[in-house]
């Protein structure tokens, strides 16, 4: 079942001068699935996660994303991913139609399918009466949840999520959680960076880094049996904490 | 295509939405020529002098007539003493005050030599300078008027004439420096503005992850202001035309070739600023201390390059605004065609060839 793979990594290594960033991690992730990807700060998601979508060179490994060698063919990968960053990054100058235009066009997508992409787009998200609105105006909610349709736009394979739900509400995030379900039942993967210990627990794996290497990848519910606790948290502590 | 013709779309949007970024990029090229044209002068008009006579005869009188009636000078008051001199002076308004010696007349006709005494307020060098220039050379008219009928052993006589700037305009100057300034400010600065808000905002690592090339993601960013920077421009010649009667000698053609060439210096120096500085402030700070005060003051722009310290005349040559001010003046006062100009245009040509190699180098080291 090797087609079922959207992401294979192996060796996968970052070396900034001496200093090692990624230590050869290696892993698989499978179509529609929700990958929580989990580390404390400076471990090095941050690191990984930017060579697997194009915007950083491994310095050595092996590395296929959507079908793509991140060496040979980045410029494929970027086509094929959506990505939302940990910043909200739509133009709060523009409106939340000029910003789906925006995107949709710079993915080439076709004006037609941008209209009939925005229209569906704004009425799931009920923004119809703020469609003209300039984003800046909007909620941090809203924004979060207009940056994640926008990343899924053209209908990318894999979505990448660098901590989305960052300083929202948890009614907020729960609504999110449902919309990266709703992604992935339609059979987008979805690989996701949180800090956020009970939303590991929705991911269907989780992998957690510690000082650049991979020292755990399973599901949530065999991680905790593995380590003998009854909630992520302390899977977590334990492990950072060596 | 369709992709970058949406960007550029974009980027009209943050600029017209703007109203800090749409105050520089056009209020500010008129309230600069108007200012520097109208306001900055360095020709004197109606200068108020004051007039000390002790002889007040025929010929004290004469040349007072000839100094009152010159169109640089007023007279604004006679005074008696030597003493008034001081209190005028520090009173402000008058700038000069013309001491005739006593029995002017008397001395002129007996001795064929009398003194008159130019005394000038100081405290601006450049217009004392120029008064007690323009005194003098009405005093020598006078005199050549007297010596009419008498022929002198040996006569030296100067004539001089001011080419290409007859009547000493000083608009002359000011509009191809603040052409210079404005396309500096307008493109560099904005360029590298806009591009580091999208780093600060994060929006750039959106467009670097997204099938965009960074080349199409700067030229995209940069394209719009090359579009209005070329406006600016036009309007700032337009209005040195039309208003300040300024004569364009050259091609038109060569000064917009010229002229859009240092606007490619400008952005490429900007794209290179906008990789060094993480945030907006820093990209203006280094857009105003690094490029905007040496426009001003290094490019000739004001002071002449010749009469600076070696050292800042060695420096200059590596100010783009240097070479730009001389191409300019010299299309349109001197009206050269490129056969004069091209050594200052491949200094431009290259250095814009070496920021945006720099900027590469710096873009993809970053990237990695």
């Amino acid at each position: 079942m090797k087609n079922n793979k959207v992401i294979q990594v192996e060796g996968l290594t970052k070396m900034f001068g001496d200093f090692t960033a990624v230590n050869a991690i290696t892993f698989e992730v499978d179509k529609g699935e929700i990958f929580g990807f989990l580390g404390a700060n400076g471990a090095g998601k941050t690191t990984a996660m930017k060579m697997l979508i194009g915007i950083s060179n491994p310095t050595s490994g092996k590395a296929n994303v959507a079908g793509f060698d991140v060496f040979t063919h980045p410029e494929d990968i970027k086509k094929n991913i959506g990505y939302m960053s940990q910043k909200f990054a739509l133009y709060d100058d523009l409106t939340v139609k000029e910003n789906i235009t925006f995107f949709g066009g710079i993915y080439g997508l076709s004006r037609k399918r941008i209209k009939e992409k925005s229209t569906v787009l704004i009425e799931e998200l009920g923004l119809e009466e703020v469609a003209n609105t300039l984003v800046g105006a909007l909620p941090l909610g809203w924004k979060q949840k207009l940056s994640f349709s926008v990343a899924l736009l053209h209908d990318p394979k894999i979505v990448f999520l660098d901590e989305p739900t960052g300083g929202v509400d948890p009614i907020t995030r729960r609504q999110f959680w449902e919309m990266i379900y709703k992604a992935a039942h339609q059979g987008t993967t979805v690989f996701v960076t949180t800090h956020y210990m009970d939303e590991a627990e929705y991911c269907d794996r989780v992998s957690i880094m510690v000082n650049g290497k991979i020292e755990a990848l399973d599901t949530p519910k065999k991680l905790k049996a593995q380590f003998k606790v009854d909630n992520m948290n302390d899977v977590f502590l334990k492990l950072a904490r060596g | 295509m369709k992709r970058f013709i949406g960007f550029i779309k974009k980027e009209f949007y943050h600029i017209f939405r703007d109203r800090r970024s749409l105050f520089i990029l056009f209020g500010m090229p008129i309230a600069q020529i108007m200012l520097f044209g109208f306001a900055i002068t360095n020709e004197i008009n109606n200068v108020d002098i004051a007039i000390l006579d002790h002889s007040k005869d025929a010929t004290t009188l004469e040349i007072i007539n000839k100094i009152s009636a010159s169109k640089y000078f007023s007279i604004s008051q006679y005074i008696e003493k030597e003493s008034d001199i001081e209190t005028i002076f520090k009173k402000g308004h008058v700038k000069a005050v013309l001491n005739f010696d006593k029995d002017f007349s008397k001395n002129l006709i007996k001795d064929k030599n009398a003194t008159i005494q130019i005394v000038t307020d100081a405290t601006d060098p450049n217009t004392a300078n120029t008064i007690s220039n323009y005194v003098n050379a009405i005093l020598q008219q006078y005199q050549k008027e007297l010596n009419k009928d008498i022929t002198i052993g040996y006569q030296i006589v100067p004539q001089t004439r001011m080419v290409y700037n007859p009547e000493l305009k000083s608009v002359y100057m000011f509009v191809p420096g603040v052409m210079t300034v404005i396309l500096m400010l307008v493109s560099a600065m904005m360029t590298s503005i806009s591009i580091t808000r999208e780093k600060e905002l994060g929006t750039m690592e959106i467009l670097l992850v997204s099938p965009l090339k960074p080349i199409q993601v700067i030229v995209g960013k940069v394209f719009p202001y090359i579009f209005l920077s070329i406006i600016n421009a036009i309007v700032i010649v337009m209005l040195s035309i039309f208003i300040f009667k300024m004569p364009v000698q050259g091609s038109l053609f060569l000064l917009g070739f010229e002229s859009v060439l240092f606007i490619i210096t400008a952005l490429a120096l900007g794209i290179l600023i906008s990789t060094v500085s993480a945030t907006q402030q820093t990209a203006m700070m280094i857009s105003l201390m690094g490029l905007m005060l040496p426009v001003i003051l290094l490019s000739g722009f004001i002071f002449p390059i010749s009469s600076m310290p070696l050292p800042l005349q060695v420096i200059s040559n590596i100010i783009p605004a240097k070479w730009f001010i001389i191409i300019i003046k010299g299309i349109m006062l001197k009206g050269v065609g490129l056969q004069y100009i091209w050594k200052e245009t491949l200094i431009l040509v290259g250095m814009t060839v070496f920021f945006i190699a720099v900027s590469v180098k710096k873009y993809k080291i970053r990237l990695e």
